[in-house]
């Protein structure tokens, strides 16, 4: 199998593949090695992690979600990233990688538990090597680095992928752990979704700077790729990766994209957002210019692509039905079962108060 | 064993630590070759190496943060956080993070933060806090704190060993204080001890502030007061037995500590005792502590801080209640 990190400079094995404005190059686009199984699994996993968001959306406007946030128009990234690593990479996503976690084999019922208010965490991170979401923004890319650190102190292979947001990188947190990776030259890939939008606050106020020129200042190579390119993000990430695991350190990606939906099912974008901008940028819809890629070079057909979305459909039905039939945890278990793992007597004692409170009832 | 200070007996706990489990890693602020600015680390570098004895940058919020990613790798980490005053930029991964992981997640993280606290010792501003509260006041931490090295010796070891994170409170100003420890010595977190035995009010306090309820016992003791000292040692969770048996013989209680009294430890504490023994009191749960205010330039700290005569006086209000 050709592999990507063969046709780079040692020092940055990802730029050379990809064009000055962060098109992957025909040249690199060719030497991918990926067969046309593996070509059609990343576009049969776009639509199927986007049938499932689809279906989200309407099951919070049905009332059976709190809350849903989209990530229509991301899933070029979601699939292109998580198909580059191995699966002993651990990931640790920010919260609107409902898609990647899919990927790495999480459930879609049992994730949606925590947009029904039963769960703050419904996976075991350690069986599919993908970090609970993290809520409060860029909190979690200290623990992407803390992880990275602990990998090259064990000496294993393992790089760590810690993906955010264009916002996180307004964080101290942000800034904290891409000098620490740098310092401790951890093999970790940082992959900024870029997808223009904070909530309400667009790009150009997030910062007067470009995104991906911050490596420099920590002290290690970045590119801005197109986010909506899946065989693009999944060379970058792949060959940044490959760059990590031989001890050559940090890499961040900025990959570049747009939040085609809404913040979450609360956020209501015509407050702030141009129309133009979406029709713009969907016409650059990942999962329709890779089809009319493959198309081209005839790997996939109009059976495959009704087959596949009979697939996505039919996934969709059975994530609502099983998430409605899921069982609501007893409240004991669900409010005290995992806060120690050597829980103190007076808490047990509380424990038992509420129990015994609920038994009265 | 001859006599170690606190700092000594801090820092051969460590070194307890680092050899017995090669998990377990230090890091922090000028923890390596300086061995830290209160020396707790010195000599650890040089021992066990940079790998597993290490200086970060100057950033306290990734230095938690990177604690739990090394904990979820495998380790057992133990940062330290090189003033309380500066312990704020920690604050959120503290919080959302190390106390909550657990419960999100289901994996427990071995993390032991240690943290100098407490005043007097003339420094200037964000050195001499006292901000136990923030951290006792959330479920999912355990927050302790030695007064005697031979307790922090013994409580640190427990602490490093405890599958859930903790955060250890070292009474600073007791860092010279001296006394023979014993190694095979373990203090089993949430456990309070009887400092001093009596018969007249309870004093309860911790860290920095039983050595100075210790000397009001003894001061008391010449008047005929008998003090009794409880040094709490864990705040969360708290050993309400121990205060609550001591309570019941006494029938009184003053709280002492460094921070601010307005919604201070010994709030809990009193609260606690009036519920569980309103009938016993014989007087209402006396507080000790700063005032609600700033930590104030050195200069002005003793005035600030609790101190003998306080702690007499409450005892006095107490006795003469009613």
């Amino acid at each position: 199998m050709a592999d990507v990190v063969r046709v780079a400079a040692a020092d940055d094995p990802v730029r050379p593949l990809f064009s000055s404005g962060g098109e992957l190059t025909p040249e690199a686009r060719s030497r991918l090695g990926l067969d046309p199984a593996a070509l059609r699994d990343l576009y049969r996993n776009m639509v199927l992690i986007r049938r499932a968001d689809q279906e989200a959306l309407n099951l919070q406007r049905q009332g059976e979600l709190g809350l849903w946030g989209q990530y229509l128009g991301q899933e070029a990234i979601h699939v292109g990233a998580v198909t580059a690593l191995r699966s002993e990479d651990w990931i640790f996503p920010s919260y609107r990688e409902f898609g990647m976690a899919m990927i790495r084999g999480v459930d879609p019922a049992d994730m949606l538990t925590l947009f029904r208010g039963l769960s703050h965490g419904p996976w075991d991170p350690r069986t599919y090597h993908f970090a609970p979401l993290a809520i409060p923004v860029a909190t979690q890319v200290p623990h992407a680095v803390g992880f990275a650190m602990g990998c090259r102190l064990k000496h294993t292979d393992e790089v760590v992928l810690s993906t955010f947001g264009d916002g996180a990188t307004s964080e101290g947190d942000w800034h904290e752990a891409m000098n620490f990776a740098g310092v401790f030259k951890s093999p970790v890939v940082f992959l900024c979704q870029n997808n223009h939008w904070a909530i309400s606050v667009p790009l150009s106020k997030q910062t007067a700077g470009s995104i991906v020129d911050r490596a420099k200042g920590y002290g290690f190579p970045g590119i801005r790729i197109d986010g909506n390119d899946v065989l693009g993000v999944y060379a970058a990430v792949r060959a940044a990766a490959s760059r990590a695991r031989q001890g050559e350190g940090p890499y961040l990606i900025e990959a570049v994209t747009y939040r085609m939906g809404a913040h979450t099912s609360s956020d209501d974008p015509t407050r702030y957002r141009l129309d133009s901008d979406l029709e713009a940028w969907g016409a650059r819809d990942p999962i329709v210019r890779y089809q009319a890629w493959l198309k081209e070079q005839g790997v996939i057909d109009d059976g495959l692509i009704a087959a596949m979305a009979a697939e996505a459909e039919s996934a969709a039905q059975v994530m609502r039905t099983r998430l409605i039939s899921l069982p609501v945890p007893p409240p004991g278990e669900a409010i005290f079962g995992r806060v120690y793992s050597n829980p103190p007597a007076s808490f047990v004692e509380e424990r038992d108060e509420f129990e015994a409170s609920l038994e009265g009832n | 064993m001859e006599a170690v200070t606190m700092a000594k007996a801090i820092n051969l706990s460590l070194r307890e630590a680092l050899t017995r489990d090669e998990n377990v890693l230090v890091f922090g602020e000028d923890v390596g070759a300086l061995g830290g600015v209160f020396r707790i680390t010195d000599g650890l570098q040089k021992a066990f190496g940079e790998e597993r004895v290490f200086d970060t940058p100057l950033a306290e919020s990734a230095i938690i943060g990177v604690a739990v990613g090394l904990a979820l790798r495998g380790f057992r980490p133990v940062p330290e956080i090189q003033f309380d005053g500066f312990i704020y930029p920690a604050f959120e991964q503290i919080v959302s993070h190390v106390a909550k992981y657990r419960n999100r997640s289901g994996i427990s993280l071995p993390i032991t933060i240690r943290v100098p606290f407490g005043g007097n010792i003339g420094a200037v501003e964000h050195h001499s806090e006292s901000p136990e509260v923030y951290f006792a006041h959330t479920a999912g931490l355990k927050v302790v704190t030695p007064s005697t090295p031979g307790d922090a010796y013994a409580l640190l070891q427990t602490a490093i060993d405890d599958p859930d994170p903790v955060v250890f409170f070292e009474p600073k100003a007791r860092y010279y204080t001296k006394e023979e420890i014993d190694p095979a010595a373990r203090v089993a977190i949430g456990k309070a001890r009887v400092a001093h035995e009596g018969s007249g009010v309870s004093v309860i306090a911790y860290g920095p502030t039983v050595s100075l309820a210790l000397q009001a016992a003894k001061t008391a003791a010449q008047e005929q007061i008998s003090l009794e000292v409880i040094d709490l040692r864990s705040l969360s969770p708290l050993d309400m037995d121990t205060v609550m048996a001591s309570v019941r013989k006494t029938h009184r209680a003053v709280v002492v500590h460094e921070a601010p009294v307005f919604c201070g430890f010994g709030a809990e504490v009193a609260a606690r005792i009036s519920h569980d023994a309103f009938d016993l009191l014989e007087a209402p749960v006396g507080r000790v502590g700063g005032m609600n205010v700033p930590y104030p330039p050195a200069r002005y700290e003793k005035l600030y801080l609790p101190d003998v005569d306080r702690i007499l006086q409450a005892a006095d209000a107490a006795l003469a209640y009613g």
